[in-house]
């Protein structure tokens, strides 16, 4: 089973560089392991033959968002010199909250009769996201050029020289 | 692999994302955790999408993606901002709205 090899290797990706993004004593280094965890779920995309979220997951997430997270960094933080405590006091409590959600969802998904095949694809995929996009959900996708737009312009405003 | 396995594996990075936004001190690494959060959310709905056969999900997922893009741009801009302002990026030092 090719598909079940891929989606076992692709979880310790996932798992792996999720766990090391929140446990990396160094923000620069929870960046780039963070880039591996996005690069792993357009893998999981790839397995699900959503091949186009694949390709903006890859374009948006780990291209757009890491690069100006690691802009954000470098502005804001001294990359060699002292170091600060990247964690607070709060690591048990944090684990246990975080722990009894990952149990209490994985027991409610345990009890749902839930699909274990996929239904045979009637169309391409890219396709009909286009279609809907445009037709179904024209709306909300005219709302999201806005949202965008007031997003752009706000951080235009942010990043304006001080005066 | 069944549904079940993709929702068990977004759950747990979900799991994961929400330790980072409780434990990191670093408002940096807090947003970190919210993009693992909101990946999570995204592989749920593809994987839904996927077995029910249905492209509705997809169609959220490219919302969701979009919609996360905006915020991640904007929380660094806040971030910068509270940088120029107060110098440091802890959140247990940003206590600006405590009157």
């Amino acid at each position: 089973m090719p598909e079940t090899i891929a989606f076992w290797s692709l979880a310790v990706v996932l798992v792996g560089s999720a766990l090391a993004v929140v446990l990396s004593k160094n923000l620069f280094h929870s960046v780039l392991w963070l880039a591996l965890a996005l690069t792993g779920t357009a893998g999981v995309f790839l397995l699900l033959e959503a091949e186009f979220l694949a390709a903006v997951q890859l374009l948006l997430y780990a291209g757009g968002i890491v690069t100006i997270v690691v802009f954000a960094i470098v502005v804001t933080e001294r990359l060699v010199g002292e170091r600060i405590t990247q964690t607070n006091r709060r690591i048990t409590a944090g684990a246990v909250t975080s722990l009894a959600i990952i149990a209490l969802v994985v027991n409610a998904i345990s009890r749902q009769p839930l699909p274990t095949t996929k239904e045979p694809l009637t169309a391409d995929l890219t396709r009909s996201i286009g279609e809907s996009v445009l037709t179904r959900f024209v709306l909300p996708f005219e709302l999201l050029g806005v949202l965008m737009l007031a997003a752009m312009l706000g951080a235009i405003y942010f990043a304006r020289p001080e005066d | 692999m069944g549904l079940q396995a993709y929702l068990t594996l977004a759950a747990i990075v979900f799991g994961i994302g929400l330790f980072g936004v409780v434990t990191r001190r670093n408002t940096i690494g807090i947003l970190l955790g919210i993009e693992l959060m909101l990946n999570a959310v995204n592989i749920n709905l593809v994987a839904f999408s996927r077995f029910s056969g249905s492209d509705v999900g997809m169609v959220f997922t490219v919302f969701a993606i979009c919609i996360t893009v905006a915020e991640a741009a904007m929380g660094l801009a806040i971030v910068i901002l509270l940088f120029r302002i107060r110098r440091t990026v802890m959140a247990d030092h940003l206590d600006l709205l405590k009157g």
